[in-house]
């Protein structure tokens, strides 16, 4: 499953651990929730970066005291269409301020790179090889966005007060109709 | 009008792009039919008994000519020349080749209509009164708001994958033309004491195996906040929506389940979190969208000109004026309802070539404007009145002025098994029927205000839930049976119906509801009794009786 990281596929550096498998002393790993939250200090004193794979049911506020330590989350699209892992992303980047890397895993589709994107993925477990080629020309493929998120990008709102207030930007105003 | 600006297009333009290139991968084999299937239903697209039905977004029921033009060519070139009419203010075309969607979308794509928001779990496209800033009761124009949600919730990122698909419809008059007591959220306008305007939030309506009827959650959210609030509502859903059943997956069932306090608690809960964040609305950014909507340069005029007074001694003319013509917000212009229920025909179908001469009325008498009405009719929401009788011969030689609007011939059904591969039964056949049975115009007319609504099975796509009458398409053991529900309605006053007594077959069904409309007759205290009120009074029992004495 190809991994892609600003915009292109890289190796991953983390390993996923099973739940059974011993830790190894070294190494950047991802560990369960339920593993995780059983012993947090435990992990996150390991001299490596961590990452944990969330439910898609759980709620992200029990993490809210680790997230400053955490190098990756992992959310989960079980099903393409179970978009519960938008809401999750949202709320870890925009209300707790999650700056660590934010994995999207499961089903992740190239229709959904975008709205994957916008809610906050920085990280995308990608699973056909010819989607993850595809990523970069996929997430360029709009240019107009209503809804406003935490990723920055200028909503329509936005950019035609911005251009009621310059009206040389005619790019992004009113053009004629 | 709404004017579409560049911004709108490109987005609209972006989407064809992308759906033709996800076209192309389906053609060439790289998409297997079910990952192309998540693709096109983001487009509107169904496969049906026959073949691709495309669905097109009206946002707010409002059509330019230009773009009825436009409806008419795609019907012409691209489908069998009509196109379908639904209660959620949508055109279907029937009969779409897989490899000429593309083309097909691009066509609209040039007036700015498209198939987002038509299916698929997300935002579905935001439905209003289709009187809208021509009523004269209203508040403001509800389309500024149902525009507002549009644009939010178009391509959301965060709610294109909901549980189930989402409704909400949006009203500005304290009559409810919208039926927004059976949406998944229900927003009606209201002016507080100290002059603010602000929404009234009703969620978990619908109807479908488990109907409910909406309940209000907050009365009164400041306009500042609606988005806000929205986005709260959708979050909750989208986290605790049931998803292992896709029959428990509306919200309406997770407002059930929770009840109604513990909801609206965690609602407003996250709604504490987020307003007056990016979703607030200044001032300027209402403002920004009321501008772009267009209002006619009405001609100061009276009301009740000559030319109708010339007019009303053609009995014909009179009654068609009577039940289609409705009150304008300005003196000497009227409101006028095409009626898409001629005698034997399939409820909201239309042809090309009726909706290019509807688009050219429109523009000779109704500034350019055209408006669908969830009870699949058209409407013309400009006409000077002194234009009534001419407008009314044009209208009558296309086949569009059956004197029927808000009579029982007027009826709204969802295609069933002639088309649908989800119904039990058929339910177009049923509607020509009954509008067989019913032609007389005075016999409609003594009836008075009755609404029948036909589904072709419990998805109740026809609304039969809140039909005065309800027809119900079931399946007993292969033969098409039908359920009679009685006294539903959708309006402010919102109920479901009640069940009458056991299903019966198809064949019976028009005698049946004769049976029903006699006794309402007989039974009626005044003439000025409304169907609906006589069954209030009475129960079905006295229906119930009648009908099933003889059977
Ligand atoms: S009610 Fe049933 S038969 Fe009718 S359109 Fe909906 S799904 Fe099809």
């Amino acid at each position: 499953m190809p991994l892609v990281k600003r915009g292109t596929i890289v190796a991953d550096e983390f390993i996923a651990l099973a739940d059974d498998a011993p830790a190894p002393d070294k190494g950047a790993v991802i560990v369960s929730a339920a593993r995780f939250i059983a012993e947090p200090e435990v992990w996150l004193g390991r001299a490596a970066p961590l990452g944990v794979a969330w439910p898609n049911d759980r709620d992200v506020t029990e993490l809210v005291p680790y997230l400053s330590r955490l190098a990756l989350i992992a959310l989960v699209f079980p099903k393409f269409r179970d978009g519960r892992a938008y809401t999750q992303a949202r709320l870890l980047r925009e209300r707790h301020g999650y700056r660590g890397q934010l994995r999207a895993t499961g089903q992740v589709l190239r229709d959904q790179f975008l709205f994957m994107q916008r809610a906050g993925f920085d990280a995308f477990d990608v699973v056909k090889a010819s989607d993850a080629e595809a990523f970069a020309a996929t997430v360029a493929r709009y240019s107009v966005f209503y809804a406003p998120t935490g990723d920055g990008r200028i909503t329509v709102f936005r950019a035609r007060l911005m251009a009621a207030a310059r009206p040389a930007a005619v790019a992004a105003g009113r053009s004629g109709s | 009008m709404y004017a579409h600006d560049e911004l709108d297009r490109v987005l609209v333009n972006e989407r064809v792009t992308e759906f033709r290139d996800q076209v192309r991968r389906r053609l060439s084999g790289e998409l297997t039919e079910d990952e192309f299937k998540s693709l096109r239903l983001m487009n509107g697209i169904y496969l049906q008994l026959h073949a691709y039905m495309l669905r097109i977004a009206i946002p707010y029921g409002t059509l330019s000519s230009a773009q009825m033009r436009k409806l008419a060519y795609v019907a012409r070139r691209f489908d069998r020349g009509y196109g379908h009419f639904t209660t959620r203010q949508n055109i279907q075309f029937h009969w779409h080749k897989l490899a000429d969607l593309p083309d097909s979308l691009a066509a609209l794509a040039e007036v700015g209509l498209h198939g987002i928001q038509t299916s698929g779990n997300c935002v579905r496209n935001i439905t209003t009164d289709q009187l809208a800033g021509v009523a004269p009761d209203e508040i403001e124009d509800p389309r500024i708001w149902a525009e507002l949600f549009r644009q939010y919730t178009t391509l959301h990122p965060e709610f294109s994958f909901l549980p189930r698909k989402f409704k909400i419809a949006v009203i500005a008059t304290p009559q409810d033309r919208a039926a927004i007591k059976i949406h998944d959220i229900g927003v009606a306008l209201h002016r507080n004491a100290a002059g603010e305007t602000g929404f009234e939030v009703m969620v978990g309506g619908g109807l479908g195996r488990s109907p409910f009827i909406a309940k209000v959650i907050n009365p009164f959210v400041p306009r500042r906040d609606i988005l806000s609030y929205i986005e709260a509502v959708l979050r909750v859903y989208n986290q605790y929506g049931r998803r292992d059943n896709l029959f428990k997956a509306r919200i309406k069932i997770l407002v059930h389940e929770l009840g109604v306090a513990k909801f609206t608690e965690e609602v407003e809960a996250e709604f504490r979190q987020i307003r007056g964040g990016a979703l607030a609305l200044d001032d300027e950014v209402v403002a920004d969208i009321a501008a772009r909507f267009s209002y006619p340069a009405y001609e100061k005029l009276a009301d009740a000109p000559p030319e109708l007074a010339r007019a009303a001694n053609d009995e014909r003319f009179s009654a068609w004026r009577r039940n289609s013509v409705a009150r304008h917000k300005v003196p000497g212009y009227a409101v006028v309802t095409l009626s898409l229920k001629p005698t034997g025909g399939t409820p909201g179908d239309a042809t090309a070539a009726q909706m290019e001469t509807i688009a050219g009325l429109a523009d000779r008498y109704s500034f350019g404007e055209i408006r669908v009405a969830h009870e699949q009719n058209l409407v013309l929401p400009h006409v000077a009145q002194r234009d009534l009788p001419v407008l009314w011969r044009a209208l009558d030689a296309a086949g569009l002025a059956t004197p029927n609007v808000g009579l029982i011939s007027d009826i709204i059904s969802c295609p069933g098994l002639d088309y649908c591969s989800l119904s039990n039964a058929r339910s177009i056949p049923i509607a020509q029927e009954l509008t067989r049975r019913f032609a007389d115009p005075q016999l409609a007319t003594l009836i008075g205000r009755l609404h029948i609504n036909i589904s072709g099975c419990i998805n109740a796509c026809g609304h039969h839930h809140i039909g005065h009458i309800g027809i119900l398409g079931v399946d007993k053991n292969g033969e098409e049976f039908y359920q009679i529900t009685l006294g539903g309605r959708a309006d402010e006053g919102a109920v479901l119906g009640h069940l009458l007594g056991p299903a019966v077959p198809f064949d019976q069904v028009a005698d049946v509801i004769e049976d029903i409309v006699e006794t309402y007759l007989d039974l009626r205290q005044a003439p000025d009794e409304l169907f609906v009120q006589t069954v209030e009074r009475l129960g079905v029992t006295p229906f119930k009786e009648r009908v099933y004495a003889t059977r």
